[in-house]
């Protein structure tokens, strides 16, 4: 790769697009950034490792100017800059395309990029802009129609137009906030060559990540933060190994498998038959699909976000109406009818929404483990709610789960993600159902949360629970899932047993699992 | 009754509700709700009215109506975007402190003694145009045809305008808008101010205009709650939202003319011997607007309908989502 060497340069001593000194951010009861150096060549890709609220979001915050430091320097071609607001970011060449996309979707792609920019002054000249940014977008081998409106754009289309908005108000650095979060594993190979070619176009480019396999891919150095602190800084990537990556971003070893005991399969437990059902806005989201789990196995469902996961959950749940076909819980019909019909059947829910959807913030841990056993003695005593039974059952969880709560009266809204995941996990469980169906189950959890949160599932897929995870972590599914199926556009694109990770890719961006046998190998694509 | 007459008068009274629904769509389309519209109409209606009552002249009495109307957006603008509090409660209020204080200082201005009004005009040319010139363009009111050129206006600025594109972005992602330098503030405090001017127009309009005097709150008659389910009914679109203010006008009319025929298509008209039908049709837009009101209010069917994404969340930097 051209780039690698290019600040090696013995003659000019290495000259940094980017240097902050000593940061430090804090928001309340948590130090997001204690004392971080972070230093950027020019036409490089710099990786910024880290687990998930190690603050790497936060120190590119600052650097992109929504967030201001208290303590420390940040330098742009060695002039000390002081950015106020994201727009004086963009002035001095530094533009950062988000992990959740800033596109206004009922607008096209042309009106998002303008968006804020003082030319045109008053009429649009849509047509005129349109073929501009075709061009840059070409340049760049970033090819999307103009003219498309956002929400018609796939996830990956989508950064490609944060990508051209930077490119167009003339950014010099690209701050990438882990971008392969959204994409399925062939987009990632499209963003990669896009990324190349911005390098070969003389951008440098940050890239924010916590998987290791990537930075390991992709960067030419390292930055690895850990708890808000910096424990490796600027390090050439040939130099290390994925294992000591790992040590400096955790602070222990890792063990990358969950030990798995073989699956016994039993009875069909949850049986979707050709459901269709629509989203919000009255699309068809789900298109006349059917998958059954069986007892005792985990069913992993993959799939780029938003092609029909959520709907799909809330059906089963009886959170959404089906238009057409049905749901059988233990050879029951749940669709279209009430949740409490099948939660009293047996069904537990993970949702994705933790905070919202999985507990009610304001009430007490005590108030949100009863929330699915109150109707029930000893909890009840008839209309009356025992309390001081309820208060006994929330400490007996608090012990099991290893919640650290202060006591069960305290509000959830005060836990950790980890912690709080916990809560919903132990009164799913409590309710010894006999199909739990998991939605990002670990989104957002430290390493170790995950590894609590995966014991769990596999300890209730030994109990004899059917499990449907639907997840867009391809590592997790792979790893915890009996089988894995694959939804493209609320269709199932094929179910694979073994662990063949470049078919399960294919379907995730959009052919059938029958077109990719009969194409022969992967390869062809 | 004669069918030119009703559609004439009902595009005289159409133009009220074209003025404060159209108002309100740029304040729900930069995403503040504001239900404080039938009182910023009665605001508008009583200042217009006294202002030319004591000055002779009608023309400041539109001017003072628009700044007074919007003086009173303002409050529910420092409310619901720098306090960030709840945009319903907040309109609501709106409409009794309006309300109140119109009550109060046009207190006797019903009494007060005769007005001179805005003219109106006939257009040359165009009101020779068969049926659609005597409806459209023979004597109505100069506010009538400040009207009709406010439609297009309203509908090239949101559509194809850069300020409007600005509007259609705070509106609907106010973060993206934020993260590109465009200041979400001050964007929804100038079209809340011009959604109250608008209002002031309209409520100008009805007691300079259309059916002049003070009336205390029959001026309005709950006109701004039908702009506001007008705005629902139109999809926040400005054209629609016209089409939806002039066949409401012309109902309104319609329903007011029908009473008056003691026959009916050669039947007796019910409408003329039984009062109480008629006070059933005149319910009508009414119940009409409360329908619609419903409907804007589940969340499921608004995102349907293509509402504002961000209507009637306060925009806080730095929150996920919108």
């Amino acid at each position: 790769m051209m780039a690698k060497n290019s600040h090696n340069d013995i003659d000019n001593p290495p000259s940094f697009v980017v240097e902050m000194r000593g940061i430090v951010k804090r928001f309340p009861g948590v130090l997001a950034n204690d004392h971080v150096d972070f230093r950027l060549h020019r036409g490089e890709i710099h990786a910024l490792l880290g687990e998930n609220g190690a603050g790497k979001s936060t120190l590119m915050n600052v650097l992109a100017g929504l967030y201001r430091q208290e303590v420390g320097t940040v330098l742009v071609n060695g002039q000390l800059v002081n950015f106020s607001s994201p727009g004086d970011a963009i002035q001095a060449g530094i533009g950062m395309v988000h992990q959740h996309f800033m596109l206004v979707p009922s607008q096209s792609v042309t009106e998002n990029i303008l968006l804020g920019l003082d030319k045109p002054r008053f009429r649009m000249e849509l047509a005129k802009y349109d073929s501009v940014i075709a061009e840059l977008g070409e340049r760049f081998g970033l090819r999307v129609d103009p003219r498309a409106k956002i929400w018609q754009l796939s996830v990956g289309e989508q950064q490609r137009v944060e990508i051209i908005k930077m490119l167009y108000r003339g950014a010099e650095v690209l701050i990438m906030d882990e971008p392969t979060a959204v994409l399925a594993p062939q987009e990632i190979e499209v963003l990669f060559n896009t990324l190349h070619s911005m390098i070969a176009n003389g951008k440098s480019i940050i890239f924010i990540s916590h998987k290791l396999q990537e930075v390991m891919a992709i960067a030419d150095r390292v930055t690895v933060l850990q708890r808000g602190k910096t424990t490796a800084e600027g390090l050439e990537i040939e130099n290390i190994t994925r294992r000591e990556l790992a040590h400096l971003m955790v602070g222990r070893d890792v063990v990358f498998r969950v030990d798995k005991k073989p699956s016994e399969p039993g009875n069909v437990v949850l049986d979707v038959q050709n459901v269709v059902a629509e989203n919000d806005k009255g699309l068809t989201a789900i298109q006349n699909l059917s998958l059954q789990v069986r007892a005792g196995e985990i069913f992993g469902l993959a799939g780029v976000a938003g092609n029909g996961q959520r709907e799909l959950a809330q059906v089963i749940t009886g959170l959404r109406k089906v238009n057409q076909g049905r749901v059988l819980l233990n050879n029951k019909v749940i669709s279209n009818r009430s949740a409490r019909f099948s939660i009293q059947r047996g069904l537990a829910y993970v949702p994705e929404d933790r905070t919202h959807v999985g507990t009610s913030p304001n009430l007490s841990m005590t108030d949100n483990v009863i929330m699915k056993n109150y109707r029930q003695p000893p909890i009840a005593r008839g209309w009356a709610i025992d309390m001081t039974t309820a208060t006994t059952f929330a400490k007996d969880l608090k012990q099991d789960y290893d919640i650290a709560i202060p006591n069960v009266d305290t509000p959830v809204r005060l836990l950790s993600g980890g912690n709080l995941q916990r809560v919903i996990l132990a009164r799913e469980i409590s309710g010894a159902p006999t199909l739990m169906v998991a939605v990002q189950p670990t989104r957002g959890l430290d390493v170790g949360a995950i590894e609590s949160v995966h014991r769990l599932l596999l300890s209730q897929r030994e109990a004899g629970t059917a499990i449907l995870l639907i997840s867009e972590d391809l590592e997790e599914l792979l790893a915890l899932s009996d089988c894995i199926a694959v939804i493209y556009e609320g269709q199932i694109m094929g179910e694979v047993m073994d662990e063949n990770i470049d078919i399960i890719g294919l379907m995730m961006t959009g052919m059938d699992l029958e077109e990719i046998q009969a194409g022969g190998s992967a390869k062809n694509v | 009754m004669d069918l030119i007459i009703i559609l004439h008068a009902g595009v005289a009274s159409g133009t009220v509700l074209l003025f404060a629904t159209l108002g309100e769509l740029f304040a729900e389309r930069s995403g503040v709700i504001n239900l404080g519209v039938e009182g910023m109409m009665l605001i508008g209606a009583m200042s217009a009215y006294s202002v030319a009552l004591y000055t002779g002249n009608p023309w400041l009495g539109v001017v003072i109506a628009m700044l007074a109307a919007g003086l009173i957006s303002q409050i529910h603008a420092f409310i619901a975007i720098t306090l960030q509090a709840d945009q319903v409660v907040s309109g609501l209020a709106i409409t009794f402190l309006a309300t109140g204080i119109s009550l109060v200082l046009g207190e006797g201005l019903s009494k007060a003694g005769a007005v001179s009004l805005l003219p109106n005009l006939s257009i040359p040319l165009l009101s020779q145009i068969p049926l659609l010139g005597a409806i459209f363009f023979t004597k109505q009111s100069v506010l009538v045809y400040i009207g009709f050129l406010l439609i297009p206006l309203a509908w090239y600025y949101i559509y194809y305008t850069r300020p409007g594109m600005h509007l259609r972005a705070v509106g609907e992602y106010p973060a993206a808008a934020d993260a590109l330098g465009i200041n979400v503030f001050r964007l929804r405090y100038f079209y809340v101010f011009l959604g109250g001017i608008l209002a002031g127009l309209s409520g100008a309009t009805i007691s300079l205009a259309i059916s002049p005097g003070w009336f205390s709150e029959l001026t309005t008659s709950g006109q701004g709650w039908i702009a506001i389910g007008l705005v629902i009914f139109a999809q926040w679109d400005p054209l629609r939202a016209a089409f939806g203010a002039y066949a409401f006008g012309a109902l309104r009319r319609l329903i007011f003319d029908i009473q008056g025929p003691t026959t009916l298509l050669g039947l007796a008209n019910p409408f003329y011997y039984n009062p109480y039908w008629g006070f059933i049709l005149q319910m009508m837009p009414y119940a009409f607007t409360i329908i619609v009101l419903v409907i804007g209010s589940r969340e499921a069917l608004r995102k349907r309908l293509g509402a504002p994404a961000a209507i009637g969340v306060p925009y806080i930097r730095g929150e996920r989502g919108l």
